[in-house]
C-alpha cells in the first residue's frame, strides 16, 4: 500500500523549502499555489477545506494526523472545495469510523484538489506565525518553478474572492417561520443548518441589490461568511446599508460581520497570520463569559472605527482583536467567529436564537 | 472574579502512600496547588501520610503534617490549625473520601467549619454515589450503561434478573476500579458481586450491562465560578472497554472522532460538570461508544483532579491542578495567563500537533499467583508517557520507554517468546487483555494475519492497527538490506516512525553502536519541538521538549553552565516517588546555585516531568539512545560545552546508563566506583581490605556454579541477581532444588532480555544468609575532600531477609547498643572514601550478636533519602546534587543549606504499604522480593506511639477488641509470650494454633480458641483458622512463616486475612512493636504535630 510514494516539495515566496509526499489530485502543471496559511483544530478537516472561505489559500493542518475518521458527504461545507490545497504531516492511510463513506484520499481526488504530507508543518506554522501568512507552491514541478508559481500568486489581499464563490442562481432551504435572505459570499452548509431551524432561507448570489432583496419581504438578512478581502465585495456595503436602514433585522457572520462593520464606516485590515481554529478564547462583553470559538479569518475590523455607531460585543482574549459588534439604534449585529461551529464548539449557537428574537419583536 | 480576601487558612489533603490507581500524579497536583495557594499569600496547611512526596518538603507548606489520613486525625489538625477552608480536590480519592467523612461528622462543609472549596460534599456525592451519578445523567438527556444499585446479594441477584448478563460490577466509592469486574457466568456474577460489596465503603454496587469492546474516552474538562467551561483534553484508549482506563494504552488527542462526534462529547462533558455541580477546578468524564453506531454512553466523572488529569497536563503543557486551585480560590479561567505563552490566557483549550501515548507497566512477576490479565480493576503500578509526532513514533518510543527490556514495538530478542506459538494461538493471546499483548498484536501483523482478523480479534481500531501495520512494513521494508545500503531517506523514514537504534541494529544485524555513527554520518540526528499548549500558533515561553525526526529544532542556545539529571522513568516495585523526590530537589538546589538543570524523564506522574520543576524538561525514553542524543542536543545548544550529568538519583535506571556516558560527564561519584559496588569480586576484596566482614559467599552463571558456592556457605543462601532494584528475582533458598529453580528462571530472564535476568556479564551472586540478624540501613554523603556525613541510620523493625523496602525502619535506631551504631558509621565512612564516593550513598549491613556484617552498598540516592530528610531536617538529597557538582559539606554549612541533624525528642517510622488488597491471591508473608508500592511515615514521641501511627498509616487496623490469631513459628515463640502477655494486658481474645497454643500455656498464658492446621482438621473436631478469619471471629492476625517446608497453612490463613479485609503481620517483630504501641498509647488521645515543629522552624 505504500509504494508509489511521489516525493514533492513546498517553496514558499521567501525561498524556503519544505520536502513532502503527494497526497491527493495533482495538477496536470504539478503546481498548486496560494496563500499558504495554518489551521490548529484537532477535528475537522473535512468541514475545513470545503469551507469556501479558503478560496485562494492552502491549508497546513497542525494536527499530526489527517484522515483517520474518513470522509462523509453530510460533512461538507459546499458544493465543492475552494482551497487551493492541503498541507499535512501525515495522511491517514486507512481510516476507520462508522459515518465515514470514503477515504481522505479519495475526496481529494474526486474534488480535485492537491495535497502534500509528510512534512514539517511545526517548522512551517512557526515560519507563517513569525512572518505572516506567505504564498506558496507545491507539487511535482521542479523548485525554481514552485518559487515563480508562489512568486506569481496574487495573495488574497486586494482581490475579488467571492466571485468565485457565491452561488450563480438564487435557491431556498429550510421551512422554518422566518422568511430569512442570506447573502452568499461563501456561505457554509452549518450555518444554512441552522438558519434553516428558524427560517425559510433564501440564499442569493453577493451581488443582489438591496431593492432586490427587499422585494422578497424579508423577516431578517443573513450576511455569511466568506474568503478574502472586504473591501473587494463589490456593491456589498452599500446594499447592506440599505437593507439595514430600511429595518430589517440582519445578522452577519465573519465576512459578513466586516462587510456589516464597513457597511456603517468601519475600517478593516489584515492580521498578520489571521485566526484559523476552534479554541480561541471571546469574551462576551454583555455577561463577561468565555466562548470558546471557531474562527477562519485573515481580515479583522477596527473596533475604533466603529465608535459611535455600533457597541461592541465581544472580544478575542488571546490579541484583544474585535469579535462582535451590534449596530446602534439599528437592528444589525454580528460576529467575526463563527457561531455554527462545523467544526468547532457549541458554545456560541445562542446567537443564532437571538437573530430569531430580533426578527420576532418586529 | 479574583481572589478570595475572605480566606486565609487552607488545609489541604494529600493522597498518602503510592497505592496501585493513586500514584505520584498526586504528588505532582497537590504540590502544584501548596506553591500555587502560598504564591497567592495564603498559609497553607498540608496533610499527608507519605513522606516520600515533594508536597511534604517543609518548603511547600506553612504546617506540614506527616500523619495518618484518618477522619479522627484530620479533625485534630483542624482543630488545631482552624483552616477557613478545606481543598480536597487535589489528593486523589483519599482527599475526596476524607472530605465525605469530615462532611458527616459535621467538620467541614457546614456553617461554622471550614468550607469545602472545589467541589462540596453535594457534588462528591452525586459524582462518587453511583445511583445519584445515573439519574442525574439520565436527568439532563445523557445515556447511561443499562444498570441497577444493589446493597446485598439479594438485591444484586434482582437486577440482574432486568439485565442479564454479561454484566460489569462496579463499587461507590473506590479508586482505581478497585472490587469491580466483568460477569460472564452466574458463578463469576456471585463471587464479583459479593467482592464489590466488600470493596466498597458504604457496601453498594452498580451492576452494569456489559459494553465491552466499545471505544473508550476521555475528556478531561475545566469550569469556573463563572461557568466558564473548557476541554483541556481528549484522551481516546488503544484497548477497547473491558479494560480499566488505568490499564489501557491511551492516546491524546483522541484519534478517530470526527468532528461532529467530539463536539457531542464536549457538549455531554460540560453538561455532566455543571449537574454534578463540581463549581471549579478539574474533572474527568469517561465516555463509551458504540464503534457500530455512534451511541455513546457516559461510564463515570471524577470531581477532582486524577491520573488522567496529570497526563492531560503533561501531554498539552496546561497545568491542570495549578490552575484548579487558582479557581478554587476565586479567579476565573480567563483571569489567569497562560503559562507556557504567557501572553493568552488560560480560557482557551490546548490544541496540540504531536500524538501522546501513555503506557501502563505492571509488576505481575512480582506476584505470583496473579493471572496477569487486565480487566476493570486495575492493577498497573506505574506508566510511561510518550511523545512523537505520529502514532507510529509516540507508540515505539512509550514501548521503550517502560525499561523491559524492549526496544520499541518487536524488532528484538523478546519477540522470540512468540516463535513457538501458531497463529491461532498467538491471535487467541492477543484477544485477551494482558501486558504482553501489544507486542502480540506487532506479532500478528508481522505474520501478514491482517489488520481487519486481528480487529475482530482483539476489537482494537482498525485506526491504531494499521498504524502498526506501517511500522511493521517499515520493517518487512528493511529486512534483508544490510546498514550501510540505507539511504538517508531509508534511514529517517525508519527513524520517523519511532524505530530506536536498537531496533534497527536488530533487523539489519548490526551493532547498536555502529546504526548509530552510520545514521549520524548521514545527517539523521533527532530534532527536539516543544510543548507549547497551541500548535505554535503563539511563541511557547516554556522549554518542554521532545525528540522526533523533522526539519527544525527548536532547543534555544545560552550559555550558562548546565547539569542533566536523569530521573527515574516510570513507577515500579523498588523504583518510585523517592527517586522522583532525589531529582527534583537536585533541580531545585542546582538552580538556586546558578546552574541551568536539565530534566530527561518518561513518567507523566511526576513533579520532575512538570516543566516548572526544570530549566529545560526532555520528555524522552530513558534509554542510552535518548539520553546520549539529549547530551548531543544540549551540547550542540551551549555551543560546544558539554553538560554534565547526574545518573546517582534517578535510582537503577540512570545508574544503568553511568557506563555508556563518557565517564567525564558524570556528576558524583565515577562509573568506576559505581562498578566497583557492583563487581562482587572487586566488592569482596574492598571490604577484605578495610576487614569489613560479609556474609560468605559467591558469584555464578550456573547452577553448578551456584550449588558450589552454597555447599562451601551453607544453606539457606540468598541469591540475587545483579544490577537490579526492589529485590527483583531475590530469593531466600534453603536446598538444591529450590536454588536450582531460582537459577532456571534467571536464566530464562536473561535470554528475554528481562529485569533481573541473568547472563555472563550479569551473574547471580549467592550469599549465606544470616538467619535472624538485624538489618540496618545507612544514608551518607560523602565530598571530594573525604568528609563523610551521615544522614540517618535506620535500624528495621523486620529482620534481614525481609526486603529493606517492605520491612519498617526506624530512626533513631530503637535496640541497637551505641556502640553498635558507631562501628556502623565507621565502617559506613570508610566505604565512602575507598568507593571514592561524591554524594550519596546506602550501606546495608546486618546485625548477628556482636558482628556487624555489610550486605551491600550503593554509591547513590537511595528510597530512604526522603524519609530520612523528613526525620532529621537535613535536606539530603539538595546537599548531595550540590556535593556531586563540587561543593563541599564545609562549605554548604556556611551558605546555610546543611543544617544539622534534628534529634531527641521524637522517633520516625516508616512503614511499607502492600499492594495486596488488589490480589486475593497472592501470599501475604513477606520475603526477599520487593512487593510495597509506597510508605507510610510515623512520627511521634516514642516509638510505640510512631509505630501505631505508621500501622494506622499504612491502612493496618491495629486490634483495639476482639480475638487476635497467633501462629508463631519456633524461632519466634518466645517473642510470641511477650506478643500473647501484651494481648491479654489490653483486655483481647487469643486464637491460636495448636503448637503456639501448648506453648503459650506453658507460660501461664492460656489461649481462647484452639483452631486446626489445614493438615490436622480434617476428620478432628478443631476449627478451621482460615473459616474463624472468614465468619469474621478475628479482629487482627499474627501469622510468622517458617521460611523452608510447607508454607501452606500460613498462606491459607494470610489470604484469608488478605480477602476479608483483616489486617495481619508476618512477622514477630511488627507484632511485638504493635502491641508494645497499642499499650503505651492505651491511656493518651493521639496527638498531632506538623514537621516544621520537630524541625525546630516553627
Amino acid at each position: 500500500m505504500s509504494t508509489d510514494i511521489t516525493n514533492i516539495a513546498l517553496v514558499l515566496e521567501d525561498g524556503s523549502v519544505f520536502e513532502g509526499e503527494a497526497v491527493g489530485y495533482m495538477p496536470e502543471n504539478g503546481i498548486a499555489a496560494g496563500e499558504v496559511v495554518f489551521h490548529t483544530a484537532l477535528t475537522g478537516y473535512q468541514e475545513v477545506f470545503t469551507d469556501p472561505s479558503y478560496a485562494g489559500q492552502i491549508i497546513t493542518f497542525t494536527t499530526s494526523h489527517i484522515g483517520n475518521y474518513g470522509v462523509t458527504p453530510i460533512d461538507s461545507e459546499s458544493r465543492g472545495t475552494f482551497a487551493r490545497g492541503v498541507i499535512m504531516r501525515d495522511m491517514a492511510r486507512r481510516h476507520s469510523n462508522w459515518r465515514s463513506e470514503s477515504s481522505l484520499d479519495e475526496m481529494l481526488k474526486a474534488q480535485k484538489l492537491p495535497g502534500v504530507a509528510g512534512l514539517d508543518t511545526r517548522r512551517l506554522t512557526r515560519l507563517l506565525r513569525d512572518s505572516g501568512s506567505l504564498r506558496g507552491a507545491f507539487g511535482t514541478a521542479d523548485q525554481s518553478a514552485l518559487l515563480a508559481a508562489a512568486k506569481n500568486e496574487k495573495g488574497t489581499s486586494g482581490i475579488d474572492l467571492v466571485s468565485e464563490v457565491t452561488t450563480a442562481q438564487p435557491y431556498t432551504v429550510g421551512n422554518g417561520k422566518f422568511n430569512v435572505v442570506a447573502y452568499d459570499f461563501g456561505i457554509k452548509t452549518t450555518i444554512l443548518r441552522h438558519l434553516s431551524e428558524i427560517a425559510t432561507v433564501t440564499v442569493v448570489p453577493a451581488s443582489m441589490s438591496a431593492e432586490e432583496v427587499l422585494s422578497l419581504s424579508p423577516s431578517g438578512v443573513f450576511l455569511s461568511n466568506g474568503p478574502g478581502d472586504p473591501e473587494m465585495v463589490k456593491g456589498a456595503t452599500e446594499a447592506i446599508r440599505s437593507i439595514v436602514e430600511a429595518g430589517i433585522p440582519t445578522f452577519g457572520i465573519c465576512l459578513g460581520h466586516q462587510l456589516l462593520s464597513r457597511a456603517f464606516g468601519g475600517h478593516t485590515f489584515k492580521l498578520p497570520f489571521g485566526h484559523h481554529g476552534a479554541n480561541h478564547p471571546v469574551r462576551h462583553i454583555a455577561t463577561g463569559t468565555v466562548e470558546i470559538t471557531s474562527q477562519n479569518h485573515n481580515f479583522c475590523v477596527d473596533p475604533d472605527s466603529l465608535s459611535g455607531v455600533a457597541d461592541i460585543t465581544h472580544v478575542n482574549l488571546n490579541d484583544h482583536t474585535n469579535e462582535g459588534m451590534r449596530l446602534r439604534d439599528l437592528r444589525a449585529f454580528s460576529v467575526q467567529y463563527h457561531p455554527e461551529a462545523g467544526p468547532g464548539p457549541h458554545d456560541s449557537h445562542y446567537l443564532f436564537g437571538q437573530f430569531a428574537e430580533l426578527m420576532e419583536k418586529k | 472574579m479574583p481572589r478570595r480576601n475572605d480566606l486565609h487558612t487552607i488545609l489541604i489533603i494529600g493522597s498518602g502512600p503510592i497505592v496501585i490507581g493513586q500514584a505520584c500524579e498526586f504528588d505532582y497536583s497537590g504540590t502544584q496547588a501548596c506553591r500555587v495557594l502560598k504564591e497567592e499569600g495564603y498559609r497553607v496547611i498540608l496533610a499527608n501520610s507519605n513522606p516520600a512526596t515533594i508536597m511534604t518538603d517543609p518548603d511547600f507548606a506553612d504546617r506540614t503534617y506527616i500523619e495518618p489520613l484518618t477522619p479522627e486525625i484530620l479533625a485534630r489538625i483542624i482543630e488545631r490549625e482552624k483552616p477557613d477552608a478545606v481543598l480536597p480536590t487535589l489528593g486523589g480519592q483519599t482527599g475526596l473520601n476524607l472530605a465525605m467523612a469530615l462532611f458527616e461528622k459535621g467538620l467541614v462543609g457546614v456553617p461554622g467549619t471550614p468550607e469545602l472549596i472545589g467541589a462540596n460534599a453535594e457534588a462528591i456525592a452525586t459524582a462518587e454515589d453511583r445511583d445519584k451519578f445515573k439519574q442525574a445523567m439520565i436527568e439532563i438527556g445523557l445515556k447511561v450503561p443499562h444498570s441497577g444499585i444493589a446493597h446485598n446479594m439479594d438485591e444484586a441477584t434482582e437486577v440482574l434478573k432486568e439485565i442479564g448478563l454479561p454484566v460489569i460490577i462496579r463499587p461507590a466509592y473506590i479508586l482505581g476500579g478497585r472490587g469491580t469486574g466483568i460477569a460472564n457466568t452466574m458463578e463469576e456474577f456471585l463471587k464479583l458481586a459479593s467482592n464489590g460489596l466488600d470493596a466498597s465503603p458504604i457496601r453498594e454496587i452498580l451492576v452494569e450491562t456489559s459494553i465491552v469492546g466499545w471505544k473508550e474516552y476521555e475528556l478531561e474538562v475545566m469550569r469556573d465560578h463563572a461557568d466558564n467551561c473548557v476541554i483541556i483534553c481528549s484522551i481516546e484508549n488503544f484497548d477497547p472497554m473491558g479494560v480499566h482506563t488505568g490499564d489501557s494504552i491511551t492516546v491524546a488527542p483522541a484519534q478517530t472522532l470526527s468532528d461532529v462526534e467530539y463536539q457531542k462529547m464536549r457538549d455531554a462533558a460540560f453538561a455532566c460538570i455543571r449537574r454534578v455541580g463540581v463549581e471549579t477546578g478539574g474533572s474527568n468524564v469517561q465516555f463509551a461508544l458504540n464503534p457500530a453506531n455512534g451511541d455513546l454512553v457516559v461510564i463515570e466523572m471524577n470531581p477532582r483532579v486524577s491520573r488522567s488529569s496529570a497526563l492531560a497536563s503533561k501531554a498539552t503543557g496546561f497545568p491542570i491542578a495549578k490552575i484548579a486551585a487558582k479557581l478554587a480560590v476565586g479567579y476565573t479561567l480567563d483571569e489567569i495567563p497562560n503559562d507556557i505563552t504567557k501572553m493568552t490566557p488560560a480560557s482557551f483549550e490546548p490544541t496540540i500537533d504531536y500524538v501522546v501515548t501513555k503506557i501502563p507497566r505492571w509488576a505481575f512477576e512480582k506476584l505470583p499467583g496473579t493471572s496477569g490479565v487486565l480487566g476493570t480493576q486495575m492493577q498497573s503500578v506505574g506508566e510511561v508517557m510518550s511523545i512523537g509526532r505520529t502514532f507510529p513514533e509516540s507508540l515505539q518510543k512509550g514501548l521503550r520507554s517502560l525499561e523491559q527490556g524492549r526496544l520499541g514495538l518487536n524488532c528484538d530478542g523478546g519477540e522470540s517468546l512468540y516463535d513457538a506459538l501458531s497463529d491461532e494461538e498467538l491471535l487467541q493471546k492477543a484477544s485477551i487483555a494482558t501486558p504482553e499483548r501489544i507486542f502480540q498484536v506487532g506479532e500478528a501483523l508481522n505474520r501478514g494475519m491482517g489488520v481487519d482478523r486481528v480487529h475482530d480479534a482483539t476489537k482494537i481500531d482498525v485506526w491504531f492497527l494499521d498504524q502498526m501495520q506501517i511500522i511493521i512494513d517499515e520493517r518487512h521494508s528493511l529486512e534483508g538490506k544490510s546498514l550501510t545500503q540505507l539511504s538517508r531517506h531509508e534511514v529517517r523514514r525508519a527513524k520517523r516512525l519511532g524505530f530506536s537504534d536498537g531496533q534497527l541494529a536488530y533487523v539489519l544485524k548490526e551493532d547498536e553502536m555502529a546504526v548509530r555513527s552510520y545514521r549520524e554520518s548521514l545527517g539523521v540526528i533527532p530534532t527536539y519541538k516543544t510543548v507549547d499548549t497551541c500548535s505554535a500558533e503563539f511563541d511557547a515561553q516554556t522549554p518542554y521538549h521532545y525528540s522526533t525526526y523533522e526539519d527544525e529544532n527548536e532547543v534555544r542556545p545560552s550559555s550558562k553552565p548546565r547539569v542533566i539529571i536523569l530521573g527515574s522513568g516510570p513507577n515500579r516495585i523498588g523504583q518510585g516517588i523517592e527517586f522522583d523526590y532525589c531529582c527534583v530537589h537536585a533541580s531545585f538546589a542546582l538552580r538556586a546555585a546558578g546552574y541551568e538543570t536539565v530534566m530527561v524523564n518518561c513518567n507523566p506522574e511526576t513533579v520532575s516531568t512538570d516543566y516548572d520543576t526544570s530549566d529545560r524538561l526532555y520528555f524522552e525514553p530513558l534509554t542510552r539512545e535518548d539520553v546520549l542524543n539529549v547530551i548531543a542536543a544540549e551540547t550542540l545548544a551551549s555551543g560546544g560545552v558539554a553538560p554534565k550529568v547526574i545518573v546517582g538519583l534517578g535510582g537503577q535506571t540512570p545508574l544503568k546508563l553511568s557506563g555508556l556516558i563518557d565517564p567525564a560527564l558524570i556528576a558524583g561519584t565515577s562509573p568506576h566506583s559505581i562498578d566497583l559496588a557492583e563487581d562482587r569480586e572487586k566488592w569482596n576484596q574492598l571490604c577484605d581490605s578495610l576487614s569489613i566482614p560479609q556474609p560468605p559467599g559467591g558469584t555464578a552463571v550456573t547452577f553448578a556454579e551456584a550449588s558450589v558456592i552454597a555447599q562451601r556457605v551453607g544453606y539457606p543462601v540468598l541469591v540475587r541477581p545483579s544490577y537490579v532494584l526492589g529485590g527483583r528475582a531475590m530469593q531466600i533458598v534453603h536446598d538444591a532444588q529450590a536454588l536450582e529453580g531460582a537459577m532456571d528462571q534467571m536464566a530464562r530472564d536473561g535470554s528475554l532480555g528481562k529485569e533481573g535476568g541473568l547472563s555472563a556479564e550479569r551473574p547471580v551472586l549467592i550469599d549465606h544468609f544470616l538467619e535472624d540478624a538485624t538489618e540496618v540501613d545507612v544514608d551518607a554523603i560523602r565530598d571530594h575532600t573525604g568528609e563523610v556525613l551521615i544522614g540517618g541510620v535506620m535500624e528495621h523493625v523486620e529482620e534481614a531477609g525481609v526486603h529493606s523496602g517492605d520491612s519498617a525502619c526506624a530512626i533513631p535506631p530503637q535496640t541497637l547498643p551505641v556502640w553498635v551504631i558507631e562501628v556502623i558509621s565507621a565502617y559506613t565512612t570508610s566505604i565512602a572514601n575507598s568507593l571514592d564516593v561524591r554524594g550519596l550513598v546506602n550501606v546495608q549491613f546486618a546485625v548477628l550478636g556482636t558482628t556487624v556484617f555489610v550486605i551491600e552498598a550503593n554509591p547513590r540516592a537511595s528510597r530512604t533519602v526522603p524519609f530520612v530528610a523528613k526525620a532529621t531536617g537535613v535536606p539530603l538529597a539538595k546537599v548531595a546534587s550540590r556535593v556531586m557538582l563540587g561543593a563541599t559539606l564545609a562549605e554548604l554549612r556556611v551558605e546555610g543549606l546543611l543544617v544539622p541533624p534534628v534529634t531527641g525528642g521524637h522517633v520516625s517510622v516508616k512503614e511499607a504499604v502492600l499492594p495486596f488488597n488488589r490480589f486475593p491471591d497472592v501470599d501475604t508473608a513477606l520475603g526477599p522480593e520487593m512487593r510495597s508500592t509506597g510508605e507510610v511515615m510515623g512520627i511521634d514521641r516514642t516509638f510505640g506511639r510512631a509505630f501505631v501511627k505508621s500501622q494506622t498509616a499504612a491502612g493496618t487496623v491495629l486490634p483495639t477488641s476482639g480475638t487476635v490469631f497467633l501462629s508463631f513459628n519456633d524461632g519466634d515463640k518466645p517473642a510470641g509470650i511477650v506478643v500473647a502477655k501484651r494481648l491479654r494486658d489490653l483486655g483481647l481474645g487469643i486464637a491460636a494454633t495448636t503448637g503456639t497454643a501448648n506453648y503459650l500455656a506453658k507460660f501461664g498464658l492460656p489461649v481462647d480458641r484452639i483452631v486446626g492446621k489445614l493438615s490436622e482438621i480434617e476428620g478432628s473436631a478443631l476449627e478451621n483458622a482460615a473459616a474463624l478469619v472468614a465468619n469474621g471471629d478475628i479482629s487482627f492476625v499474627v501469622n510468622t512463616p517458617h521460611g523452608s517446608g510447607s508454607r501452606q497453612d500460613g498462606e491459607a490463613i494470610r489470604k484469608a486475612a488478605n480477602a476479608n479485609g483483616v489486617s495481619s503481620v508476618t512477622t514477630v517483630e511488627a507484632a511485638l512493636a504493635a502491641v508494645n504501641g497499642l499499650w503505651e498509647q492505651r491511656s493518651s488521645e493521639v496527638e498531632v504535630r506538623s514537621l516544621q515543629e520537630y524541625h525546630g522552624r516553627a
